[in-house]
């Protein structure tokens, strides 16, 4: 990489520093290009609704058209679902990024012919599109009826519904880590009579640390994120998470724009953060996807 | 990546024979085991206790029957509902069974509208995200300072969910004060100026671009590994041989990002599959001849029509499709066997 870079450079210096300029300059203007619906999104969150109308949308609000009515109403809105997409978020990340790292140590080590079987199926059901399941999953969920404890009944169901199909990427995840692991050291320790489950827990659980690192960032965004099972599964105002709390807050007939780029930030922020302080590792979940 | 990985597993244990040892393959969907029958001497019931095999059933056992039932058990019972003529309020009944709804769908013009619109988004939102996602991945790949930087913006709006940035791009659309008109007046072109998400002429092509501004950054990640994967020599050669950067590229690296592509494609048609929460969160369940696409519709049928059957059976298609995506691209890695 560098290598080529100084040969580049060394070669022929004016044609590439010409050439950098105009690199950078492409680079910075693609990156303007990702960030304006962002910095748009943040100047119309600070506006009054008379500034909305007035002002360009890029544009920071005046000293007359600033105003955290916008921000004060969608946060009072979105507050409580927020605590429900923790409360949904949190442990349906941890159940299936560990459920994850159990199957993948099963599906890794065993000397089973079937196992491909299984791991082929794990695969496929990353790609299945949910609609293909909507329908005898609300018929599930109304048959079992856990609804009938109210809103943690519902969030209960979005529990297990997302643990369940978070599993297979989680899965996989860990499977494609866990096949680099040095065999050796795992023959070694069945050698010296541990047990299948206390290798598992004394060997490979420590040294899945990085890789629990990256599963648990990429599915806590994935089940945040999620609008889809949320809509289906539930049905009192009470159990919204947040992206069905933001979905519902188009302000009824007026659309109040500042109130809803004040709510998009809100609902982002969670995931932006991670994003921000785990992108490497958000990557590497991303990257793991094909 | 990992496919390869998979099908060269897949395809060793298909080249080589069966030990005919107490192991044997049981029929397994993913959530049954079968514990084969004693064989002659005694001690078998120990020795399949101490397999591994046996052992390691408690890790992935839970997991799969949950997989099994949420994911394959679901589809099964989805295609079952699809058969019957189930809608309103009532219980399905699975007496007689039969493709009436399917008849219902293929002679629907709704259906085909919706068809069109999601292969129109498949394809147009796919090629266009591999092209920019390419592009961006050989800019960022000339060695440049802060590289980490620039991958982070380009892939920031990844992280978001899909309900946010519908609000955004709605807000970027909106003709009156919308930074999309506002900037094409800015800079004088006025005559370009739309009503993006009125004009059912261009929605779906609205959408598109929103839908890549957010997963363009993938691409470039898939590509990024891609290129990170060649070696320089083959750089330094073709510069040798004299060739200008352009003919470098377009002759001798992207030749070597089929995999890349092939993997990002795929993964990306199965996101367009998925738009449904962006269009879903835009327009509504009716989102109009523009951009009505089979999953708004399918959730339409079901959950707003109570038309349960009709919308099993639609499901069934967006099933099939999905499969008519990644069947061929795993067959495609076997028969290479790059795997």
């Amino acid at each position: 990489m560098s290598q080529r870079t100084k040969t580049d450079i060394g070669r022929h210096l004016s044609n590439a520093s010409r050439g950098r300029i105009a690199l950078y300059g492409v680079l910075g203007l693609v990156a303007v290009f990702y960030l304006t619906p962002l910095e748009s999104g943040v100047t119309t969150a600070l506006k009054s609704t008379e500034a909305v109308g007035e002002t360009a949308p890029f544009a920071p609000p005046g000293p007359n058209g600033f105003s955290l009515d916008a921000m004060r109403t969608a946060w009072n809105t979105l507050a409580p679902t927020l605590v429900n997409s923790v409360i949904l978020a949190v442990p349906a990340t941890i159940l299936s990024a560990t459920l994850g790292s159990m199957a993948a140590y099963g599906l890794t080590g065993v000397d089973w012919k079937g196992q491909v079987a299984v791991v082929l199926l794990f695969v496929a059901a990353i790609f299945i599109p949910y609609q293909a399941v909507l329908v005898p999953l609300s018929r599930f969920w109304a048959i079992v009826d856990i609804q009938q404890y109210g809103r943690f009944g519902e969030l209960g169901e979005l529990i297990i519904t997302h643990t369940a199909y978070g599993i297979p990427i989680c899965t996989i995840l860990f499977r494609s880590y866990y096949q680099n692991l040095s065999t050796e050291m795992l023959e070694a320790a069945r050698l010296d009579g541990a047990s299948t489950f206390s290798i598992y827990r004394n060997i490979v659980l420590p040294l899945s640390v990085p890789m629990f690192a990256v599963t648990l960032i990429y599915q806590f965004t994935q089940i945040w994120n999620d609008f889809l099972f949320a809509l289906i599964l539930t049905n009192t105002q009470s159990a919204y998470v947040v992206t069905r709390g933001l979905n519902a807050l188009t302000g009824g007939i007026v659309q109040s724009f500042n109130t809803q780029m004040a709510g998009a930030l809100i609902a982002a922020f969670p995931t932006l953060l991670v994003y921000i302080f785990f992108g490497d590792r958000f990557a590497k979940g991303v990257a793991a996807e094909a | 990546m990992r496919f390869r990985h998979l099908l060269r597993t897949v395809r060793r244990s298909l080249t080589s024979r069966w030990p005919g040892s107490t192991e044997r393959e049981p029929v397994t969907d993913g959530g049954t085991a079968t514990v084969e029958q004693p064989r002659s001497q005694g001690g078998v019931v120990t020795r399949i206790l101490d397999s591994r095999f046996f052992q390691s059933l408690p890790f992935w056992l839970p997991p799969a029957i949950l997989v099994g039932f949420f994911v394959y058990g679901a589809i099964g019972w989805n295609l079952l509902i699809s058969l019957t003529n189930w809608d309103g309020l009532g219980d399905p009944t699975y007496g007689s069974l039969d493709f009436s709804m399917y008849a219902k769908m293929f002679s629907d013009p709704l259906f085909w509208r919706a068809a069109k619109n999601t292969v129109v988004l498949i394809v147009g939102f796919t090629v266009a995200c591999l092209v920019v996602g390419l592009l961006l991945a050989i800019l960022i790949d000339r060695g440049i300072r802060l590289e980490n930087t620039f991958r982070t913006i380009y892939l920031l709006p990844m992280s978001l969910s899909f309900v946010v940035t519908a609000k955004f791009w709605a807000w970027m659309y909106n003709p009156d004060n919308g930074l999309v008109n506002a900037t094409l007046e800015g800079i004088g072109l006025d005559f370009l100026t739309a009503q993006w998400l009125q004009n059912p002429q261009i929605v779906l092509g609205a959408v598109i671009f929103a839908l890549i501004w957010q997963f363009s950054g993938y691409a470039m990640v898939m590509f990024l590994a891609g290129l990170r994967s060649i070696p320089d020599e083959h750089y330094e050669a073709a510069r040798v041989d004299g060739a200008s950067t352009l003919k470098m590229y377009w002759r001798v690296i992207i030749p070597q990002l089929r995999a890349s592509t092939v993997g990002a494609a795929v993964v990306l048609m199965v996101f367009a599959l998925k738009a449904f929460d962006f269009i879903y969160v835009m327009f509504g369940k009716n989102p109009g001849p523009g951009t009505d696409i089979l999953a708004v519709m399918m959730y339409r049928e079901s959950f707003a029509s109570l038309n349960w059957a009709y919308g099993s059976a639609i499901a069934i298609i967006l099933f099939v499709m999905a499969l008519a995506i990644i069947a061929p691209y795993l067959y495609s890695q076997y028969r290479r066997g790059e795997l």
